[in-house]
């Protein structure tokens, strides 16, 4: 998962605070590995340095991290690019893909348009590769069927996916 | 010629505006859909978002509330009942997943019909519909009923069939669908080399991306319309 963007994206969604975001990040992709607050933080510098965020202050308060920060512009554009361009199909694609489709529905952003996108890349990845093994010997194609399924079983995700939006916007954002 | 494909250029399928409602239910919600010739065009969706609609529309079998459809230069549209019966028969091939051969004729009398429904002579007909069939690798059934044979050398007769009066497209709807994973593939690739080397267009309908990978295009439809990345309206 690309933790950016990610990271990012839930900063716009209204978490200023370095804890927050670990526990709003947590709570929708870290059940099986939470991040790390090292990770929050190092992350947060480098998206000052590219200007995607800002340092907004201190609040008053005796929290573990009070300083707030805010998306800039160039940070909204770059979650907005990020949103609309598909992945490079691969075995670790879901859950980058999964972090789009729920950020895209928790910043109002159009997930259907999101897996539409996606559906027509892993398409195409996959009639490369079907044309590949019709030129293949027997050993080749059977490799080649290896990775057909694997993009076969996203595709199939992204179509579950898409029949459950209302459902899992309803979840993310009220659940 | 490149990678294999017959590329005459040029659109053979031009369908504007398409729509169609059963009782409440609209089907097909405003498609337009472009098929060159030659293409081969997969339609996905999921089931019930009007994809076998649009083929029944695009193929003359259903009439739509509104739009037009151009095949090879013929309004299909315009046409009376028996005039777009007369331009199916000619123009058109249709596969589909199963039962669509007639149970009590051998292969080549199954082929044949469609020859002789045109006009074509009994000689001519049976000498055609058999060199169809060894084409497509049937060589060894000529004189079975469907009834003894597979189901994937059921489906290459009903190829055959369909490829037998050299239509301009072919309609295909889940052409493999009743069929295992390696015996589907077989019937696909001996199918898409036989429409490659004719130059014929294909129109395929499918749930399996397996299969739309062989397409060289791809649209899918949703509640009635073309995906939005189908449009191309998106990245």
């Amino acid at each position: 998962m690309d933790k950016t963007p990610t990271l990012l994206g839930l900063m716009a969604e209204g978490h200023e605070h370095g804890y927050d975001l670990k526990h709003r990040y947590d709570q929708l992709f870290g059940a099986e590995r939470p991040i790390a607050f090292g990770q929050i933080y190092s992350t947060i510098a480098r998206m000052i340095r590219d200007g995607y965020i800002e340092a907004m202050g201190e609040e008053p308060g005796g929290g573990p991290d009070r300083k707030r920060y805010a998306v800039t512009a160039a940070g909204r554009d770059y979650v907005r690019r990020w949103l609309s361009s598909p992945d490079e199909p691969s075995p670790t694609l879901q859950s980058n893909l999964f972090a789009k489709t729920v950020l895209a529905l928790l910043l109002d952003d159009d997930a259907d348009a999101l897996l539409d996108v996606q559906r027509h890349a892993h398409l195409a990845r996959m009639r490369d590769l079907t044309q590949a093994k019709q030129r293949g010997s027997m050993l080749e194609r059977l490799a080649i069927d290896h990775a057909l399924f694997q993009i076969e079983a996203d595709l199939r995700w992204i179509d579950v996916a898409g029949a459950r939006l209302a459902e899992l916007r309803e979840e993310v954002r009220h659940g | 010629m490149a990678n294999g494909i017959v590329t005459q250029g040029g659109l053979l399928i031009a369908a504007t505006g398409l729509r169609k409602t059963f009782g409440a239910t609209e089907a097909l919600r405003g498609i337009d859909l472009h098929v060159e010739r030659g293409e081969v065009l997969a339609i996905m969706g999921p089931s019930g978002s009007g994809k076998s609609t649009l083929l029944h529309c695009i193929a003359g079998v259903l009439t739509p509330d509104e739009g037009r459809v151009v095949i090879d230069g013929e309004d299909v549209t315009a046409l009376d009942a028996d005039a777009r019966a007369r331009f199916r028969l000619r123009r058109i091939g249709f596969v589909f997943q199963f039962g669509q051969l007639l149970p009590d004729l051998n292969a080549v009398d199954n082929v044949a019909l469609p020859l002789l429904m045109s006009g074509v002579g009994r000689r001519a007909a049976t000498t055609r519909a058999t060199e169809w069939l060894e084409r497509l690798g049937l060589d060894d059934q000529l004189s079975k009923v469907p009834g003894d044979m597979s189901g994937g050398q059921a489906q290459r007769v009903a190829i055959a069939r369909a490829l037998a009066t050299e239509p301009a497209v072919i309609f295909a709807d889940e052409p493999t669908g009743s069929l295992d994973s390696v015996a589907g593939e077989n019937v696909l690739t001996s199918m898409l080399a036989a429409v490659r080397e004719l130059g014929t267009t294909v129109v395929l309908i499918t749930h399996d991306a397996r299969v739309a990978a062989y397409a060289d295009r791809e649209v899918i439809v949703r509640d009635g319309q073309l995906s939005a990345a189908s449009r191309g309206d998106v990245a």
